[in-house]
Protein backbone atom coordinates (compact mmCIF):
# COMPACT_ATOMS: atom_id res chain seq x y z
CA UNK A 1 0.00 0.00 0.00
CA UNK A 2 2.60 2.54 -0.88
CA UNK A 3 0.97 5.22 -2.61
CA UNK A 4 -2.35 4.57 -0.12
CA UNK A 5 0.40 5.21 2.57
CA UNK A 6 0.72 8.69 1.54
CA UNK A 7 -2.88 9.48 0.83
CA UNK A 8 -3.57 9.38 4.62
CA UNK A 9 -0.93 11.96 5.42
CA UNK A 10 -1.94 13.95 2.70
CA UNK A 11 -3.04 17.17 5.13
CA UNK A 12 -1.61 20.06 6.42
CA UNK A 13 -0.72 19.49 9.55
CA UNK A 14 1.70 16.21 8.44
CA UNK A 15 2.99 18.11 5.84
CA UNK A 16 4.00 20.88 8.43
CA UNK A 17 5.46 18.32 10.58
CA UNK A 18 7.82 16.69 7.84
CA UNK A 19 8.57 20.31 6.27
CA UNK A 20 9.70 20.67 10.08
CA UNK A 21 11.41 17.53 10.32
CA UNK A 22 13.52 17.79 7.27
CA UNK A 23 14.69 21.06 7.49
CA UNK A 24 15.54 20.31 10.91
CA UNK A 25 18.05 17.56 9.45
CA UNK A 26 18.89 19.07 6.89
CA UNK A 27 20.65 21.90 8.98
CA UNK A 28 22.08 19.69 11.34
CA UNK A 29 24.24 18.00 8.53
CA UNK A 30 25.23 21.46 7.33
CA UNK A 31 25.98 23.47 10.68
CA UNK A 32 29.12 20.80 11.61
CA UNK A 33 30.39 21.95 8.09
CA UNK A 34 29.18 25.69 8.26
CA UNK A 35 30.99 26.10 11.82
CA UNK A 36 33.92 24.34 10.59
CA UNK A 37 34.87 27.41 7.52
CA UNK A 38 34.23 29.63 10.08
CA UNK A 39 36.78 27.63 12.65
CA UNK A 40 39.54 28.21 9.20
CA UNK A 41 39.15 32.12 9.93
CA UNK A 42 41.58 31.50 13.04
CA UNK A 43 43.28 28.02 12.33
CA UNK A 44 43.80 28.65 7.89
CA UNK A 45 42.97 32.04 7.19
CA UNK A 46 44.58 31.53 3.15
CA UNK A 47 42.07 28.10 3.12
CA UNK A 48 39.06 30.03 4.57
CA UNK A 49 39.37 32.32 1.39
CA UNK A 50 39.27 29.40 -0.93
CA UNK A 51 36.26 28.52 0.44
CA UNK A 52 34.67 32.09 0.27
CA UNK A 53 35.84 32.53 -3.42
CA UNK A 54 33.42 29.44 -4.01
CA UNK A 55 30.29 31.82 -3.01
CA UNK A 56 30.62 33.68 -6.18
CA UNK A 57 29.57 30.59 -8.32
CA UNK A 58 25.62 30.60 -9.07
CA UNK A 59 25.28 27.42 -7.88
CA UNK A 60 26.53 28.05 -4.29
CA UNK A 61 24.67 31.01 -4.30
CA UNK A 62 21.61 28.98 -5.09
CA UNK A 63 22.17 26.58 -2.00
CA UNK A 64 22.28 29.56 -0.01
CA UNK A 65 19.33 30.84 -0.94
CA UNK A 66 18.44 27.01 0.05
CA UNK A 67 20.08 27.36 3.22
CA UNK A 68 17.73 30.08 4.53
CA UNK A 69 14.80 28.62 3.08
CA UNK A 70 15.68 25.44 5.39
CA UNK A 71 16.06 28.57 8.24
CA UNK A 72 13.28 30.24 8.03
CA UNK A 73 11.13 27.04 7.81
CA UNK A 74 12.40 25.47 10.44
CA UNK A 75 12.27 28.78 12.59
CA UNK A 76 8.71 29.32 11.43
CA UNK A 77 7.49 25.59 12.55
CA UNK A 78 9.58 25.93 15.45
CA UNK A 79 7.35 28.75 16.59
CA UNK A 80 3.77 26.99 15.20
CA UNK A 81 4.86 24.02 17.38
CA UNK A 82 5.54 26.08 20.80
CA UNK A 83 1.89 27.56 20.00
CA UNK A 84 0.19 24.70 18.85
CA UNK A 85 1.27 23.07 22.18
CA UNK A 86 1.86 25.09 24.72
CA UNK A 87 -1.04 27.82 24.25
CA UNK A 88 -4.40 27.15 25.32
CA UNK A 89 -5.95 28.43 22.55
CA UNK A 90 -9.05 27.58 20.48
CA UNK A 91 -8.32 27.45 16.84
CA UNK A 92 -10.09 30.67 15.92
CA UNK A 93 -7.78 32.26 17.83
CA UNK A 94 -4.59 29.97 16.61
CA UNK A 95 -5.82 30.85 12.84
CA UNK A 96 -6.29 34.95 13.92
CA UNK A 97 -2.30 34.52 15.38
CA UNK A 98 -0.84 32.90 12.17
CA UNK A 99 -3.06 35.75 9.88
CA UNK A 100 -1.57 38.34 12.04
CA UNK A 101 1.91 36.92 11.61
CA UNK A 102 1.57 36.21 8.16
CA UNK A 103 0.14 39.62 7.42
CA UNK A 104 3.39 40.89 9.19
CA UNK A 105 5.42 39.42 7.19
CA UNK A 106 4.20 40.28 4.04
CA UNK A 107 4.41 43.94 5.41
CA UNK A 108 8.52 43.25 6.65
CA UNK A 109 8.65 41.97 3.28
CA UNK A 110 7.28 44.60 0.87
CA UNK A 111 9.53 47.53 3.46
CA UNK A 112 12.77 44.98 2.33
CA UNK A 113 12.06 44.93 -1.12
CA UNK A 114 11.68 48.79 -1.28
CA UNK A 115 14.99 48.72 0.71
CA UNK A 116 17.23 46.86 -2.03
CA UNK B 1 -20.99 7.23 -10.57
CA UNK B 2 -19.15 6.34 -13.87
CA UNK B 3 -19.68 2.94 -14.03
CA UNK B 4 -22.27 0.68 -13.00
CA UNK B 5 -19.84 -2.33 -11.22
CA UNK B 6 -16.93 -1.02 -9.06
CA UNK B 7 -13.63 -2.81 -9.01
CA UNK B 8 -13.29 -3.75 -4.79
CA UNK B 9 -9.91 -4.63 -3.74
CA UNK B 10 -9.90 -6.24 -0.13
CA UNK B 11 -6.31 -7.00 1.85
CA UNK B 12 -6.61 -10.44 3.19
CA UNK B 13 -3.15 -10.69 5.00
CA UNK B 14 -0.99 -13.31 4.51
CA UNK B 15 -3.59 -14.63 1.05
CA UNK B 16 -2.84 -11.76 -0.31
CA UNK B 17 -5.57 -9.35 -2.32
CA UNK B 18 -8.34 -10.06 -3.73
CA UNK B 19 -10.56 -8.16 -6.36
CA UNK B 20 -14.50 -8.25 -6.49
CA UNK B 21 -16.31 -6.80 -9.24
CA UNK B 22 -19.66 -5.23 -6.91
CA UNK B 23 -22.77 -3.86 -8.39
CA UNK B 24 -22.59 0.27 -7.72
CA UNK B 25 -25.39 1.90 -6.30
CA UNK B 26 -26.68 5.10 -5.05
CA UNK B 27 -25.96 6.08 -1.22
CA UNK B 28 -23.57 2.61 -1.21
CA UNK B 29 -21.47 2.81 1.38
CA UNK B 30 -18.46 1.00 1.68
CA UNK B 31 -19.75 -1.38 4.57
CA UNK B 32 -22.48 -2.13 1.90
CA UNK B 33 -19.56 -3.24 -0.75
CA UNK B 34 -17.94 -5.43 1.92
CA UNK B 35 -21.70 -6.74 3.12
CA UNK B 36 -22.31 -7.39 -0.24
CA UNK B 37 -19.06 -9.26 -1.02
CA UNK B 38 -19.53 -11.57 1.93
CA UNK B 39 -23.26 -12.46 0.70
CA UNK B 40 -22.39 -12.72 -2.52
CA UNK B 41 -18.89 -13.46 -3.62
CA UNK B 42 -17.21 -14.79 -0.79
CA UNK B 43 -18.78 -16.18 2.45
CA UNK B 44 -15.31 -16.55 3.87
CA UNK B 45 -14.74 -12.67 4.29
CA UNK B 46 -14.23 -12.16 7.77
CA UNK B 47 -15.15 -8.40 8.98
CA UNK B 48 -16.76 -6.54 12.09
CA UNK B 49 -19.90 -4.33 12.11
CA UNK B 50 -22.92 -3.54 14.63
CA UNK B 51 -25.02 -0.80 14.90
CA UNK B 52 -24.32 0.60 10.87
CA UNK B 53 -25.09 4.21 11.90
CA UNK B 54 -22.05 5.35 13.76
CA UNK B 55 -22.68 4.66 16.93
CA UNK B 56 -20.65 1.55 17.46
CA UNK B 57 -16.94 1.78 16.60
CA UNK B 58 -16.93 -1.40 14.90
CA UNK B 59 -16.97 -1.03 11.36
CA UNK B 60 -13.67 0.93 10.77
CA UNK B 61 -11.36 -0.20 8.16
CA UNK B 62 -8.54 1.55 6.01
CA UNK B 63 -10.39 2.82 2.85
CA UNK B 64 -7.78 3.82 0.11
CA UNK B 65 -4.99 4.01 2.52
CA UNK B 66 -7.43 6.36 4.94
CA UNK B 67 -8.56 4.80 8.25
CA UNK B 68 -12.75 5.27 8.10
CA UNK B 69 -16.54 4.06 9.71
CA UNK B 70 -16.92 1.83 6.43
CA UNK B 71 -20.64 2.40 7.61
CA UNK B 72 -20.29 6.04 7.56
CA UNK B 73 -18.66 6.81 4.51
CA UNK B 74 -20.40 6.79 1.31
CA UNK B 75 -18.98 5.09 -1.93
CA UNK B 76 -18.86 7.59 -3.68
CA UNK B 77 -16.57 10.30 -1.57
CA UNK B 78 -13.71 7.93 -2.08
CA UNK B 79 -14.10 5.55 -5.39
CA UNK B 80 -11.12 6.39 -7.78
CA UNK B 81 -11.39 5.66 -11.68
CA UNK B 82 -14.51 2.84 -10.27
CA UNK B 83 -11.88 1.15 -7.80
CA UNK B 84 -12.12 1.41 -4.33
CA UNK B 85 -9.34 -0.33 -1.92
CA UNK B 86 -10.29 -1.85 1.28
CA UNK B 87 -7.91 -3.10 4.09
CA UNK B 88 -7.99 -3.71 7.87
CA UNK B 89 -7.07 -0.64 10.52
CA UNK B 90 -3.24 -0.37 10.54
CA UNK B 91 -1.44 -0.39 14.09
CA UNK B 92 -3.64 -3.66 14.72
CA UNK B 93 -2.44 -7.48 14.83
CA UNK B 94 -5.01 -8.70 11.63
CA UNK B 95 -7.05 -11.46 13.02
CA UNK B 96 -8.03 -12.69 9.76
CA UNK B 97 -8.94 -10.22 6.50
CA UNK B 98 -10.62 -7.05 7.87
CA UNK B 99 -10.80 -7.95 11.61
CA UNK B 100 -8.38 -6.78 13.67
CA UNK B 101 -7.14 -7.45 17.47
CA UNK B 102 -8.53 -4.90 19.49
CA UNK B 103 -6.66 -6.03 22.79
CA UNK B 104 -3.92 -3.33 22.23
CA UNK B 105 -5.65 -0.56 22.09
CA UNK B 106 -7.63 -1.22 25.11
CA UNK B 107 -5.03 -2.30 26.78
CA UNK B 108 -3.57 1.21 26.59
CA UNK B 109 -6.88 2.74 27.20
CA UNK B 110 -6.13 1.29 30.29
CA UNK B 111 -2.37 1.83 30.57
CA UNK B 112 -2.96 5.58 30.34
CA UNK B 113 -5.56 5.30 33.46
CA UNK B 114 -8.79 5.86 31.44
CA UNK B 115 -10.46 4.27 34.20
CA UNK B 116 -12.87 5.97 36.72
CA UNK B 117 -10.56 7.31 40.05
CA UNK B 118 -13.47 7.76 42.52
CA UNK B 119 -13.37 8.83 46.12
CA UNK B 120 -17.22 9.07 46.95
CA UNK B 121 -19.12 6.27 48.10
CA UNK B 122 -23.20 6.29 47.28
CA UNK B 123 -23.91 7.29 50.50
CA UNK B 124 -22.16 10.79 49.58
CA UNK B 125 -24.40 13.93 48.19
CA UNK B 126 -24.32 14.02 43.96
CA UNK B 127 -21.17 16.56 43.33
CA UNK B 128 -21.80 19.41 42.17
CA UNK B 129 -20.50 19.76 38.06
CA UNK B 130 -20.09 23.19 36.66
CA UNK B 131 -21.10 22.58 33.44
CA UNK B 132 -19.58 26.46 31.87
CA UNK B 133 -15.89 25.51 33.78
CA UNK B 134 -12.92 25.90 31.75
CA UNK B 135 -12.17 22.23 33.09
CA UNK B 136 -15.73 20.80 32.23
CA UNK B 137 -15.45 22.33 28.54
CA UNK B 138 -11.97 20.77 28.32
CA UNK B 139 -13.48 17.27 29.35
CA UNK B 140 -16.75 17.57 27.36
CA UNK B 141 -14.74 18.20 24.10
CA UNK B 142 -13.77 14.19 24.38
CA UNK B 143 -16.25 12.17 25.31
CA UNK B 144 -17.73 11.43 22.86
CA UNK B 145 -15.29 9.10 21.68
CA UNK B 146 -16.37 5.40 20.84
CA UNK B 147 -13.42 3.79 20.75
CA UNK B 148 -13.42 3.60 17.25
CA UNK B 149 -9.39 3.27 16.51
CA UNK B 150 -9.79 5.19 13.16
CA UNK B 151 -6.80 8.08 15.12
CA UNK B 152 -5.15 4.86 16.49
CA UNK B 153 -4.92 3.94 13.16
CA UNK B 154 -3.93 7.18 11.48
CA UNK B 155 -1.09 7.97 13.94
CA UNK B 156 2.56 7.01 12.42
CA UNK B 157 4.05 7.72 16.00
CA UNK B 158 2.12 4.68 17.05
CA UNK B 159 3.40 2.97 13.61
CA UNK B 160 7.02 3.83 14.89
CA UNK B 161 6.81 2.95 18.41
CA UNK B 162 4.29 0.04 19.31
CA UNK B 163 4.70 1.13 23.25
CA UNK B 164 3.50 4.39 22.39
CA UNK B 165 -0.04 4.91 24.22
CA UNK B 166 -1.75 6.91 21.47
CA UNK B 167 -4.17 9.54 20.68
CA UNK B 168 -7.15 7.70 22.25
CA UNK B 169 -6.23 6.80 25.24
CA UNK B 170 -4.75 9.90 25.95
CA UNK B 171 -7.39 11.87 25.44
CA UNK B 172 -9.36 9.75 27.72
CA UNK B 173 -6.66 10.65 30.33
CA UNK B 174 -7.07 14.15 29.16
CA UNK B 175 -10.55 13.83 29.95
CA UNK B 176 -10.38 12.53 33.25
CA UNK B 177 -7.62 14.73 33.94
CA UNK B 178 -10.17 17.67 33.51
CA UNK B 179 -13.30 15.78 35.05
CA UNK B 180 -14.31 17.28 38.81
CA UNK B 181 -15.46 14.04 39.86
CA UNK B 182 -12.28 12.43 39.49
CA UNK B 183 -9.45 11.44 41.87
CA UNK B 184 -6.66 10.14 39.30
CA UNK B 185 -4.57 13.22 38.98
CA UNK B 186 -1.18 12.01 40.11
CA UNK B 187 -1.84 8.43 38.46
CA UNK B 188 -3.33 9.80 35.28
CA UNK B 189 0.09 12.19 35.05
CA UNK B 190 2.20 9.88 35.92
CA UNK B 191 0.56 7.07 33.48
CA UNK B 192 1.51 9.63 30.21
CA UNK B 193 4.55 11.37 31.41
CA UNK B 194 5.97 7.59 30.85
CA UNK B 195 8.25 6.29 27.87
CA UNK B 196 4.79 5.54 25.78
CA UNK B 197 3.57 8.68 26.86
CA UNK B 198 2.08 12.01 25.58
CA UNK B 199 5.55 13.92 25.12
CA UNK B 200 5.98 10.98 22.36
CA UNK B 201 3.51 12.63 20.01
CA UNK B 202 4.98 14.73 17.19
CA UNK B 203 1.31 16.64 16.48
CA UNK B 204 1.39 15.55 13.12
CA UNK B 205 -2.66 15.57 13.35
CA UNK B 206 -3.42 12.77 11.42
CA UNK B 207 -6.00 11.87 14.44
CA UNK B 208 -7.47 15.13 14.41
CA UNK B 209 -7.53 14.71 10.71
CA UNK B 210 -9.27 11.48 10.64
CA UNK B 211 -11.67 11.62 13.95
CA UNK B 212 -14.81 10.44 12.59
CA UNK B 213 -16.51 12.36 15.53
CA UNK B 214 -14.42 15.20 14.87
CA UNK B 215 -12.61 15.26 18.40
CA UNK B 216 -9.36 17.01 18.65
CA UNK B 217 -6.65 14.10 20.63
CA UNK B 218 -3.91 15.89 18.93
CA UNK B 219 -4.93 19.36 21.32
CA UNK B 220 -5.66 17.03 23.90
CA UNK B 221 -2.26 15.41 24.00
CA UNK B 222 -1.14 18.93 24.18
CA UNK B 223 -2.82 19.73 27.21
CA UNK B 224 -1.44 16.81 28.78
CA UNK B 225 2.45 17.79 27.36
CA UNK B 226 1.19 21.18 29.35
CA UNK B 227 0.24 19.08 32.66
CA UNK B 228 3.22 16.87 32.57
CA UNK B 229 5.80 19.83 32.28
CA UNK B 230 3.93 21.60 34.74
CA UNK B 231 3.72 18.96 37.44
CA UNK B 232 7.55 18.56 36.92
CA UNK B 233 8.41 22.11 37.47
CA UNK B 234 6.52 21.97 40.57
CA UNK B 235 7.60 18.64 41.51
CA UNK B 236 4.61 16.64 41.42
CA UNK B 237 2.21 18.95 43.01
Amino acid sequence: MTTAGITSRAHPLWLAYILHRLSGLGLALFLPFHFWILALALTDPARLDGFLAFTEIGAVKLAEFGLVFLLAVHMFGGLRLMALEWLPWTPSQKTLAAGATALSFLIATLFLMQAV
Amino acid sequence: MTSQTLSVTIDRGAHGRDVFDVPAYESQTVLDVVSWVQQNADPTLSYRFACRVGMCGSCAMMVNGVPRWTCRTHVSKVVQDGAVQIGPLRNLPVVKDLVVDMDPFFDKWVGAEGVHHGALTRDDPIAAVDETSPARVEANAGIECINCSVCYAACDTVAGNPDYLGPAALQRAWTLLNDAKDEGRLAILDAVSGSGGCHNCHSMGSCTTYCPNELDPMSAIAGLKRETAKSFFRRGR
